[in-house]
């Protein structure tokens, strides 16, 4: 049995723990785990890279960033022991901060290490970033020995500021926390907000920002000051009415919950119509990526999430929407094309590319289907690189374009009264929005729906559902036919906003990141999948489109993996849970808090069977 | 008691049978010529040893695995080749070995998904309450994922999920298997009590002794074959028997 994590109760009256009654062990594992992780950060050579995009000028880059977090939160997270209920508990005190200054102070040791090690070997064979750019920012470009000397102290402030965090009582922590937070999302947002100021410029924003922000890039120190403020202003005082109206919202019950509901679906609708009027280039364009990875989330979800057939070949009907669109609409078709074959509008294509992504669905679905858990999921993996190598092959480079693949498509006419294409972002995110919009009411219904109840019974167990009389061959083709229709819309927008497709647009690495966003915005959960795509695709990018945060793209799969990692130990339901799910994840640990609560159903019955999941017992109701 | 004494006897039309039905796993033979008949209303059990052929025999009735020779009939039609929803509809349903609750999914859901073919919802609905009546504990527990209850609480959704397709009758895989003792014996009261309802009751057993005790007649398969087909009282006053599956000598 794992421990069990509650609240530590907070008396005034615990009594605090001597100073150097530490638990030694954990100290030095976090603190050796610390160094490991920061030599590993800055041999990815990331504060290098990172050194170039200033947060706050001229005193503060991402650089120094992407390493001066990482002793802080080893030093709160080391504080944070786990409290045993039933055992003696503890006020925190400056135990607490010593605890988290030693971690700090092994950390900084790595690095001075590192710094050293550095100046003196030259491992560039192995390690493609042992620099001397790396040395220069290591020691401040003041030579190793003062290198050697300032991570120690540096590795023990930063320690004891995290230490320090967790003794902080908790408004003062939160109030910390969210000046943090806000001057370093206005300095990594900067782009979007720039862009959102240049739409509202009639209301004097672009003064306000002018103001915030330095020319070149960066926070200027009193705009990083102004902003800290405001966010622990917001922490101290706005943040209890937002819970309090949270709360208020999540008391309601029936009808007027319904109301509220739709309220705020409307209000999303709404903004997300109004909002782009107001937003630059830059930002419409991240918006639309980010809803063409929504419509494919979404699909694969349903594969996924709710039938629970591991697709891992996903991109394959991505890349026979943008195909079919983009050879039907194009004036530079490939040669092998009869002449007398006409150009289509992106609309009618669209009826093609429909038919044709259900009947992909069915043709890989077919086989597939009879295969479960991990043949499935190589045997799609293969069917995913087969399309693309299709597309590729000289057989049908005729029709395809091969490497070339299909130039010139022109975008989509809408009523012949404009042409929808990537030169104008606001209006392909429209194009997004309405298909996400389609996509998201066909799911909500679907999950809701008999089939989406077949689906999920297939997912548990396939041969009692087969039991139940469900026809599982069937609700498993349809599950492939609706993913693949809703991928091939994101294909079909994307030919049309790219103007071109090629083999190299729809590789593996594709499937791979749908899969992430559902996994990490949580899997069989609409709202999840959303968030997941905003996070991943718009913040960090997809695998061929930009995100917010441009200067991470060489490490936006290393970022993806670490977060994939994290995800699947600490919060396995995903960043937007599905309240059930969670509770069908955590089970093993409400039933142990409940049942040290005493309040747990102990009836006879309830040990009498060593098969269920469920021991000790069951959940009170 | 035995099937004539039901009235059920050689006139009135077996609710399921099987004529001569082989059936194989790849090459290897596994149902021999197996033939029978449930009458309806009847509490029938089949006995047999390990890879005997009783799941076999359960999967054949359900449509589950298909004969390669013989037919299985439904109220006198050969569905040998209709598929499991064609007899689910027509009132066979299976109790599956284990329970095997879609434990992710709500109690409700996992009832619900037992009436999945119908489409009668007041009718559905007064199922449900029936099955409420029963077992007052899963009404409680509606909400609740499936596989956070107890093992007799479990026991009782897989019952109440069969039910819930309003079947004519019952196939029971083991129903006893991987209950602890005390529950045993509440869980044969549960089949006496569906069965005095008017369910027929197709139970596949390994506690010999227990299902004969409830049973009207019984059936004894070895490596395949009906070895034994008698009333309940004569198969468990038959030596043979009592030597090999009850563990008397």
């Amino acid at each position: 049995m794992s421990a069990v994590f509650v609240e530590p109760h907070t008396p005034e009256n615990l009594p605090a723990r001597r100073l150097l009654d530490q638990d030694w062990r954990r100290l030095l594992n976090y603190g050796v785990l610390l160094a490991l992780v920061l030599v590993f950060v800055a041999l990815t050579n990331m504060p290098v890279k990172l050194d170039r995009r200033m947060l706050i000028e001229p005193i503060f880059s991402m650089g120094y960033l992407s390493v001066f977090w990482l002793p802080a939160v080893f030093g709160l997270l080391v504080c944070r022991e786990p409290v045993l209920a039933g055992m003696p508990s503890y006020a925190k005190g400056r135990r607490e901060v010593l605890a988290g200054a030693m971690v700090g102070l092994i950390g900084g040791a790595g690095l001075s290490v590192l710094t050293v090690l550095l100046d003196n070997f030259d491992l560039r064979d192995p390690l493609v970033n042992w620099s001397p750019q790396l040395l220069d920012l290591l020691s401040f470009g003041r030579g190793s020995t003062f290198g050697f000397a300032i991570w120690l102290p540096i590795g023990l402030a930063l320690g004891t500021l995290g230490g320090l965090t967790h003794v902080l009582s908790t408004t003062a922590r939160r109030v910390l926390g969210w000046a943090f937070v806000t001057v370093v999302a206005f300095a990594v947002f900067e782009t979007v907000i720039i862009d959102l100021s240049e739409g509202f410029a009639s209301l004097g924003a672009e003064r306000v920002v002018d103001e915030i922000y330095f020319i070149r890039g960066g926070l200027t120190m009193h705009g990083a000051a102004i902003l800290a403020v405001c966010g622990g202003l917001f922490a101290a005082f706005g943040r209890d009415q937002a819970q309090r109206a949270k709360a208020q919202f999540q008391a309601l019950e029936g009808t007027s919950r319904t109301r509220a509901n739709a309220m705020g679906l409307l209000a999303c609708g709404v903004a997300l119509v109004v909002l782009p009027l107001f937003l630059g280039g830059i930002t419409n364009e991240l918006l639309a990526n980010v809803g063409l990875f929504v419509l494919l989330a979404l699909g694969l979800n349903i594969v996924v999430g709710l039938a629970g057939i591991l697709d891992l070949g996903y991109v394959a009907f991505f890349a026979i929407g943008g195909y079919t669109a983009g050879i039907l609409t194009t004036t530079n078709r490939g040669e092998s094309w009869p002449d007398w074959m006409p150009d289509f509008y992106w609309g009618t294509a669209l009826i093609f590319v429909v038919i044709l992504a259900a009947l992909a669905g069915l043709f890989i679905g077919a086989p597939v289907i009879r295969m479960r858990g991990d043949y499935l999921a190589i045997v799609t993996l293969g069917f995913g690189e087969i399309i693309r190598l299709l597309f590729l092959s000289d057989w049908l480079g005729g029709y395809t374009g091969a490497a070339q693949g299909v130039t010139n498509i022109p975008g989509v006419q809408v009523f012949g009264l404009a042409t929808v294409k990537g030169t104008d972002p606001r209006a392909v995110f429209y194009l997004v929005l309405f298909f996400c919009a389609i996509a998201i009411y066909v799911s909500w219904r679907l999950e809701r729906s008999r089939l989406g109840r077949a689906w999920m019974a297939i997912r548990e167990d396939e041969s009692v559902a087969e039991a139940m009389g469900i026809n599982t061959v069937n609700a498993k083709l349809m599950a492939f036919v609706v993913g693949a229709v809703l991928a091939s819309f994101s294909g079909a927008i994307l030919a049309a906003k790219v103007g071109s497709v090629f083999p190299n647009s729809f590789i593996i690495l594709v499937s791979i990141v749908i899969l992430v966003v559902v996994i990490v915005g949580g899997m069989g959960n609409i709202v999840g999948v959303i968030v997941g795509s905003v996070v991943l695709i718009g913040i960090l990018g997809g695998p061929r489109q930009p995100g917010l945060l441009q200067e991470f793209s060489e490490y936006k799969l290393l970022i993806y993996g670490v977060l994939l990692v994290w995800m699947m130990l600490k919060r396995p339901e995903g960043l937007v849970p599905n309240v059930r799910r969670t509770r069908e994840l955590h089970q093993e640990e409400y039933l142990q808090d409940a049942w040290l609560r005493g309040e747990i159903d102990t009836d006879a019955d309830s040990h009498a069977d060593g098969g269920t999941d469920a021991e000790p017992g069951v959940l009170p109701t | 008691m035995s099937a004539t004494d039901n009235g059920t006897g050689n006139g009135a039309t077996a609710l399921l049978e099987m004529r001569g039905v082989n059936t194989h796993y790849g090459a290897v033979h596994i149902l021999k010529d197996v033939e029978f008949s449930i009458y309806p209303g009847e509490l029938v059990c089949l006995l047999g040893g390990n890879a005997s052929g009783k799941s076999t025999t359960l999967k054949a009735l359900l449509g589950m695995v298909t004969p390669t020779t013989g037919d299985v009939l439904l109220n006198g039609e050969t569905v040998t080749d209709k598929p499991i929803s064609y007899r689910v509809e027509r009132g066979v349903t299976m109790v599956p070995e284990n329970r095997r609750l879609f434990k992710r999914l709500s109690v409700k859901d996992n009832l619900e998904l037992g009436a999945f073919l119908r489409s009668d919802r007041s009718a559905i609905d007064a199922d449900l309450e029936r099955i409420f009546a029963m077992f007052p504990r899963v009404k409680e527990r509606l909400n609740q994922k499936a596989g956070t209850l107890s093992g007799g609480e479990q026991q009782m959704v897989a019952i109440g999920r069969a039910l819930m397709s309003d079947p004519k009758v019952l196939l029971m895989d083991e129903p006893s298997m991987g209950l602890a003792p005390a529950l045993v014996q509440t869980n044969f009261e549960l089949i006496k009590q569906i069965h005095s309802q008017g369910v027929a009751i197709f139970v596949v057993e390994q506690n010999a002794n227990m299902a004969l005790s409830i049973a009207d007649r019984g059936w004894v398969l070895q490596t395949g074959r009906v070895v034994l087909d008698d009333t309940a009282e004569a198969l468990l006053a038959n030596p043979d028997l009592r030597a090999s599956y009850l563990g008397e000598t």
